[in-house]
């Protein structure tokens, strides 16, 4: 509970999003049960609204968001040769706030009061007047709390990849996977912001009677929904962009071959980052912004499928001519490219928007969406934990069970997202509990639910791979796949310090390199006498996790000075955390 | 293995920049906290001509009184600096005069501001009276609350110096908390032109 080894962090972040997953999923099981049939009431219409809100909550903020931020934990100091991140504490402060701000938001459950405006959260509808229950009040806090985990890890991993490469990793040398970290970092620190404000205007609206989104007072419900979307395209960025960086290093990896293009690959991801955030009205063309506006941003739009390609294209120039290795962190990989490439297409359809008008709110929106979370985020996460599950465990991933995985997945989530394409195109609206036998939709939303099962399947497996392969795999040794980044120099599982001496490195692919590999090993396998000095653990960050949620839980009361009590316990981690020695105390004797 | 990266391995303060990462990562939150308070002036641009019901911005700001307390918060920066200079010269005196002097100067901005805000809830101006009055105390607030979290920073930074633990390598701290001091005081100049001198 004290730690803030980065390698245990990962692996707490990953076993909570992993949780959440299963908490995600079972919420997306009941809504595909309540829509096997036209007009069936098998759950109340209150209760859908609940269940749709969290799905879309938690599987962006609880899984997808902190699950890449799993891999950016555990992999990105080794793959730059570091023995920890910058701020370690506040490494497990980002932590300790993500599972605090997630319980909290699910707490609403016990109370039969969990959030139901959808994920987006509309102003008005989620205004006091529309919504006077408790349902969006844990909606904003809890989302506040998780925003404050965000800003604090992409602070964090900014500096740790500026500031902690080894002598000679030059910023074009880094692996695919930190530089795609570090882009994400920077959308997280800039975009976090802004729906944080949004959260405390709507929050103040809430708790203290402000106006900002009481029409009759003059506010504007079309604000929020600017702020959200600022907001909220750049995130659609936060849960792509890692699994790019995680196929660009598996593909290379699996095909023996240096990715292609790596400078292209490296300025495709920045422009992605930065177009990212002149994009974000494509989501509100059925508002009214007017002809000027819609054309800014169907051309944004348009114009950032351009990197995206850019990259799908170096993937496949990357495989071209390669010694392939189809592991079943490759499929997934190539899986991906597929399948991700379906949502980029409908994406663009999205993009012009008089056909987005006709599209808005149907099941073909959520068709896209999914094909590039599920299709795209995670099965680019997939791809990724097969390729470090044995750095991690030091033991290799069950092929068998992996491949079977593998299958389940790609024919659950095509045979449960394409069909929604139909449905959206005969007009089956999003976010209602029911549709009418007339629309005549009746077998693609069972051919959905059929997939939706086969996936929660795969899921299962993916957990049986974990407990298995963990258990009685293959030991691994140190570089498995004969991979080329440095992670892959140390042993499985890595020591705590990672590195006894830190290396230098010379080129893109340092263990790829006659003379280069041998003098990176020299240094990453080295014997030590004395241990390098490791900050030392500090139960802190969990003190202060505590004092931030309890502080934004009182703002549920609506009195002013109540959140002032949760700022004492706050207070005193933060001064108790800043006159503590992070190294122990015999590092200076 | 070459000296450099031996010499590397035995100290924990080697960066790849040369910077410490404690500056590096402070940059890094304000550049956060730019867009956080840039989407407050930004809510406070939009809304400013939505109020249905007054006080209005014209009938209430008052620039003379504001002038002064920016005066006062632009001068505490100017100590700031010394008192940075102090610490770095290794002077207890200097260091504890001007940061006491910062400390002295935030709590009048502040002091103004709560003057201020009574003032305006005697004239009937609240946050739920209009959306200006929604808009105003949110940013500003919002602001006062970054004044008063700096004044206590300073204060603790003041206690250390007095104790004599605040020797010149750890010039870093006090440059950092400047660094946020400096961030809360220009953010302040763009809200004082935005919001009471083009009115």
């Amino acid at each position: 509970m004290t730690t803030v080894d980065h390698k245990r962090i990962g692996v707490m972040y990953f076993v909570t999003s992993l949780f959440f997953l299963f908490v995600g999923g079972l919420e997306a099981l009941i809504i595909r049960a309540q829509l096997w049939r036209p007009e069936q009431a098998l759950i109340s219409a209150e209760l859908y609204n609940q269940l749709f809100t969290m799905h879309g909550t938690t599987m962006v903020f609880m899984v997808a968001m902190p699950m890449a931020v799993a891999f950016f934990n555990y992999v990105v100091p080794l793959q730059i040769g570091a023995r920890d991140v910058a701020f370690p504490r506040l490494n497990a402060l980002s932590y300790w706030i993500y599972l605090c701000g997630s319980l909290f938001m699910n707490v609403g459950w016990f109370f039969g009061a969990a959030p139901d405006v959808g994920w987006t959260g509309y102003a008005n509808l989620s205004s006091l007047r529309f919504s006077p229950g408790l349902n969006t009040d844990f909606w904003v806090v809890g989302l506040s709390i998780l925003g404050i985990s965000s800003i604090l890890g992409g602070v964090n991993f900014i500096t740790t990849i500026v500031n902690l490469r080894a002598p000679g990793m030059k910023l074009m040398r880094m692996p695919l996977f930190t530089w795609m970290t570090l882009i994400t970092s920077f959308v997280l620190i800039t975009a976090m912001p802004v729906i944080a404000v949004a959260l405390v205007l709507l929050a103040f609206d809430r708790f203290f009677g402000a106006n900002f989104f009481v029409t009759s007072a003059g506010g504007d419900p079309i604000l929020w929904q600017h702020l959200f979307w600022i907001f909220g395209h750049p995130e659609v960025y936060v849960l792509i962009l890692p699994s790019f960086g995680m196929i660009s290093d598996v593909i290379p990896a699996f095909s023996r071959k240096p990715l292609f293009g790596y400078p292209v690959m490296v300025y495709a991801g920045v422009l992605i980052g930065f177009i990212g955030w002149g994009v974000w009205s494509h989501h509100m063309f059925s508002s009214g912004l007017g002809p000027i506006a819609d054309s800014f941003f169907v051309a944004s739009t348009m114009i950032i499928a351009i990197p995206t390609g850019v990259k799908i294209f170096n993937w496949l120039a990357t495989m071209w001519g390669g010694a392939l290795r189809f592991n079943t962190a490759m499929l997934f990989a190539i899986g991906m490219l597929a399948v991700f490439t379906v949502g980029g297409l409908s994406g663009i359809m999205h993009a012009a928007a008089p056909v987005d008008l006709q599209q808005h709110d149907t099941y073909f929106v959520v068709a896209h969406l999914h094909y590039v979370i599920v299709g795209g985020a995670m099965m680019g996460l997939f791809s990724g934990f097969y390729f470090w599950f044995p750095k991690v465990t030091g033991r290799m991933p069950n092929e068998g069970l992996g491949q079977l995985h593998f299958w389940l997945a790609m024919i659950g989530l095509n045979l449960t997202f394409f069909p929604m394409h139909m449905s959206g195109m005969y007009g089956m609206p999003r976010r209602t509990w029911t549709y009418a036998e007339a629309l005549n939709v009746e077998i693609y939303n069972q051919l959905s639910t059929v997939g939706g099962v086969l996936f929660g399947i795969s899921v299962v497996v993916w957990v049986l791979v974990m407990l298995r392969s963990a258990r009685t795999g293959a030991p691994a040794g140190a570089n498995p796949w004969n991979s080329p980044t440095l992670e892959w120099s140390i042993p499985s599982p890595p020591l705590h310090y990672n590195f006894p001496q830190l290396p230098r490195v010379r080129t893109r692919e340092p263990l790829w390199h006659d003379g280069e590999r041998e003098s990176v090993q020299a240094a990453s396998m080295a014997e030590v006498t004395v241990e390098p000095e490791m900050p030392s653990n500090s139960f802190w960050p969990l003190v202060v996790a505590a004092g931030i949620t309890l502080t934004w839980g009182l703002v549920m009361t609506g009195l002013w000075w109540a959140p002032l009590l949760g700022l004492v316990p706050t207070a005193v981690g933060i001064f108790a955390w800043a006159f503590e020695d992070p190294f122990p105390a015999s590092a200076h004797s | 293995m070459t000296a450099h990266a031996a010499a590397a391995t035995t100290d924990h303060h080697y960066t790849a920049t040369g910077l410490p990462s404690w500056k590096v990562g402070f940059w890094t939150f304000i550049a956060s906290e730019c867009l956080f308070f840039g989407t407050l002036i930004s809510t406070y641009m939009v809304y400013k001509r939505s109020s249905v019901q007054g006080p209005f911005p014209h009938e209430i700001l008052n620039i003379p009184l504001t002038s002064v307390s920016t005066f006062v918060l632009l001068m505490s920066s100017l100590a700031m600096v010394l008192a940075l200079d102090g610490v770095t010269r290794g002077s207890r005196r200097l260091s504890i005069l001007w940061l006491s002097v910062v400390i002295v100067f935030g709590s009048i901005f502040l002091g103004f501001q709560v003057y201020e805000f009574t003032h305006f809830v005697g004239e009937g101006l609240t946050i739920q009276r209009n959306i200006f009055g929604s808009s105003f105390f949110v940013l500003t607030g919002f602001h006062g609350a970054h004044v008063t979290g700096g004044v206590i920073w300073m204060v603790t930074l003041l206690i250390l110096a007095i104790r004599g633990k605040l020797p010149p390598e750890r010039a870093l701290a006090v440059e950092i908390a400047g660094l946020y001091w400096h961030f809360v005081d220009i953010v302040w100049i763009v809200i004082f032109t935005l919001i009471y001198l083009i009115q």
